[in-house]
């Protein structure tokens, strides 16, 4: 287990480590690995391409090519941010970085190794993880759970080996939560995932240790499109934690992936991830959970890296006294835009929703809260808070909230509260009239604005949130 | 000896030239006093001092020890020992006092292996001193203080942090009769040969206890008078006419 500090240790700790730490540290990129690669653009061929390569069952591939059409048919969404720097034409969809897949990862090829080594994937996994995938661009190199839970029947793999493996068990939930109607990214995703994880936990089974997913891009211009699925079934209890880092690279990728998440009666589910793409990554998942009577699902997310990210995870409150929270963190450095925010969907009765949203935005990083609350006709009883708090460094800009509500149940009660704050040259310069330089004062001050949600979520998590965001400060050099 | 040396000092903010001629050198172990009207350019020199980015210096120097502090960063400056007590205290939301504190004081005293507990003991022992109780410590800085918990709290932060050359802005106002008194008592108790002073007042009260022995007038970004405490009584008495006339 990870040593305990109090909060002042940490925070001591990691005012060192600022100091030693170098910038950009995974920004490193290793010569192109993969062995295979669709080339650029997309077309049927392409599709079924990836299909063949894959050997998949039929279904599979008249899936895909389905999700190819309502792609196709679908415009580019213009609602929110900017995304005319996707090029579609210009990215590769699939790149295989090599044959094998194991669980071993002396087998896992060097350079690959060497990039997850460096990560600090196979440390953690020792440290803290009941089973861990590493994904390498579009496939799963390497996947391990600890004999223990396989034993107990949990399913832990890349999602290719799954349909393989367990082919209805991944049928029952494929595209069930997220259809590929819901966005063109979605659809997008449809016609050519690869990767991702599937986890399933069967009824009773309780995991104390988070499993992890880690998602590396290295290709230039190349697109992921990781599918994963969680399923908690019946009084079970899961955490599963995902990471993602990239190179930065001039041109733009594009990364577009499928979350869903199924917390069956009476289980638990907890989703963390910490995304980190570097500022060249156009970031665009969907993210769904489906939530069934008495059980509970949790959301907690950090989105710190890339260009432009729109995500907004959502539960599905589907079964009487269902709840979910959802936890996000965005951070909008110099010339990025977060548009993120939170989706409830209140289907059954006396269900719970609770939203809690913190932005950073600094210079002209631009930070957005879109949420979306829906009560429907009798879900009696049912209750939801949404809170969202921005913080503007050095930022003339008003932070933009456009929270939606549905509220079609008269008994429902919910609420929403909303602050902003700013912090510019007075308070920055006061800091460091007292010695701290700028990088350490905005760093306090962003982690003193966290504060409060930092106490929910997991040590870990804080802790690795608390040195990304550091990173990530001092990455920016001078603010102001 | 500690020396800090500011010559022919001249600065600007937003075009507008402030500060048109400083110049007075304090050295380790001496309390200066600064006066002037309101406008004169005190507050100004304190941020010029500092490196306030929103200022920019003309000509001139400001020196610790010989060593050039324009162009330096603010946190340069303040690991070379200078320390402002601002007339107006920031707030800063979010950022514990303690926490804040500790970190600063890391900075400036980088050998200085402080353990955590000692640092927060004395950090207890300080709050009390100034009237403060414990609670302050888990605050953000300054926000929802009063103006006089400010002030004081500036008073803790150069007791914790142990700067060489001490800048206090207009440190007494808006403190009751005792902290006044209290904060002259810490000031004497801070002071050493090792430390040098520049208080910038308008008000006899605080000097009557602390005797600085020199005192320069500022008028119109100008230094136009330098003396001794005596002089700090005449301001007092019959304030600054009789120097804009001379
Ligand atoms: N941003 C600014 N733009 C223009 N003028 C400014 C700006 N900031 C300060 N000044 C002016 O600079 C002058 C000096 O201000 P300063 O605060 O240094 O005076 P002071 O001597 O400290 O006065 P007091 O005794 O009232 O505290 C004032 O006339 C003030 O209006
Ligand atoms: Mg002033």
């Amino acid at each position: 287990m990870v040593v305990e500090y109090t909060r002042e240790e940490e925070l001591d700790r990691l005012v060192h480590e600022l100091k030693t730490v170098k910038t950009s540290d995974w920004e490193f990129h290793d010569k192109d690995n993969s062995v295979y690669s669709t080339g650029k653009g997309l077309n049927k061929n392409v599709v079924e391409e990836i299909s063949e390569i894959k050997k998949e069952p039929d279904w599979m591939r008249r899936l895909r090519l389905r999700a190819l059409e309502i792609f196709e048919s679908k415009p580019v969404p213009t609602w929110g941010p900017d995304l005319s720097g996707i090029d579609w034409e210009n990215t590769s969809y699939y790149n295989r970085p090599d044959e094998r897949k194991t669980n071993n990862w002396d087998e896992v090829p060097d350079q690959i190794k060497d990039t997850f080594t460096k990560l600090g994937i196979p440390e953690m996994e020792q440290k803290y993880l009941a089973g861990s995938v590493a994904q390498y661009d579009s496939e799963g190199v390497y996947h391990n759970l600890k004999k223990v839970w396989e034993d107990k029947g949990v399913v832990f793999m890349d999602l290719d080996s799954a349909v393989q493996k367990y082919p209805d068990l991944v049928k029952d939930y494929y595209c069930r939560a997220v259809p590929f109607s819901d966005n063109k990214f979605a659809a997008l995703n449809g016609a050519v995932w690869s990767g991702g994880s599937f986890l399933y936990v069967p009824k009773g089974v309780q995991i104390d240790m988070p499993l992890q997913t880690y998602f590396r891009m290295n290709g230039e211009s190349t697109g992921q499109f990781e599918h994963t699925i969680v399923v908690a079934d019946e009084g079970s209890k899961v955490h599963y934690i995902e990471g993602c880092t990239a190179p930065r690279y001039e041109k733009n990728s594009l990364h577009s992936a499928i979350v869903e998440i199924y917390v069956k009666k009476n289980a638990k589910a907890r989703y963390t991830s910490v995304q980190n793409w570097s500022k060249s990554v156009y970031n665009m998942p969907t993210k769904r959970s489906w939530v069934d009577e008495n059980a509970n699902m949790e959301w907690v997310g950090g989105s710190l890296g890339s260009k432009v990210t729109m995500l907004y995870p959502s539960s599905y409150l589907r079964g009487p006294r269902a709840t979910a929270s959802n936890l996000n963190i965005s951070l909008a450095g110099p010339g990025t835009v977060k548009d993120t925010g939170a989706k409830a969907i209140h289907l059954a009765p006396f269900t719970q929703s609770k939203i809690v949203a913190k932005s950073i935005s600094i210079e002209d990083g631009k930070a957005i809260y879109r949420g979306l609350l829906r009560i429907n006709k009798g879900a009696v009883d049912s209750k939801s808070k949404v809170q969202c708090d921005a913080l503007l460094i050095n930022d003339e800009s008003a932070s933009l909230t456009f929270p939606h509500d549905e509220i079609y149940d008269p008994t429902a009660t919910f609420s929403h509260e909303a602050s902003v704050g700013r912090i510019g040259t007075e308070e920055l310069t006061y800091l460091r009239s007292r010695g701290l330089t700028e990088d350490e004062a905005s760093s306090m001050i962003v982690l003193g604005f966290l504060d409060d949600v930092m106490r929910e979520i997991p040590m870990e998590f804080a802790v690795e949130m608390n040195r990304l965001i550091k990173l990530e400060m001092n990455k920016l050099g001078a603010v102001g | 000896m500690t020396t800090l040396e500011v010559k022919n000092l001249a600065a600007s903010i937003n075009g507008k030239q402030i500060l048109k001629d400083v110049s007075f050198t304090i050295n380790g172990g001496e309390i200066h006093a600064l006066m002037g009207p309101n406008g004169a350019g005190k507050s100004t020199l304190g941020y010029v001092m500092i490196g306030h980015p929103d200022y920019v210096v003309e000509h001139g120097s400001i020196k610790i020890d010989g060593i050039e502090l324009i162009g330096k960063l603010p946190e340069e400056r303040a690991r070379a020992g200078l320390f402002l007590a601002y007339q107006t205290p920031v707030a800063v939301q979010g950022v514990k006092l303690s926490a804040f504190l500790r970190m600063a004081y890391n900075q400036l005293h980088p050998d200085t292996k402080m353990k955590i507990q000692d640092f927060y003991d004395e950090l207890r022992k300080n709050l009390n001193k100034v009237g403060l109780d414990e609670t302050f410590m888990s605050r953000s800085v300054n926000e929802g203080f009063s103006g006089g918990e400010r002030k004081r709290v500036e008073i803790l932060q150069m007791m914790m942090l142990k700067p060489k050359f001490v800048v206090l802005d207009e440190i007494d106002s808006g403190l009751d009769i005792d902290a006044l008194k209290m904060v002259a008592e810490e000031i004497k108790k801070y002071y050493s040969d090792q430390v040098g002073f520049l208080i910038i007042t308008h008000y006899q009260r605080i000097l009557k206890n602390i005797e600085p022995g020199y005192v320069h007038i500022l008028v119109d970004g100008k230094v136009v008078m330098n003396g001794g405490n005596d002089l700090s009584l005449r301001i007092e008495e019959e304030g600054y006419d009789w120097i804009r006339g001379a």
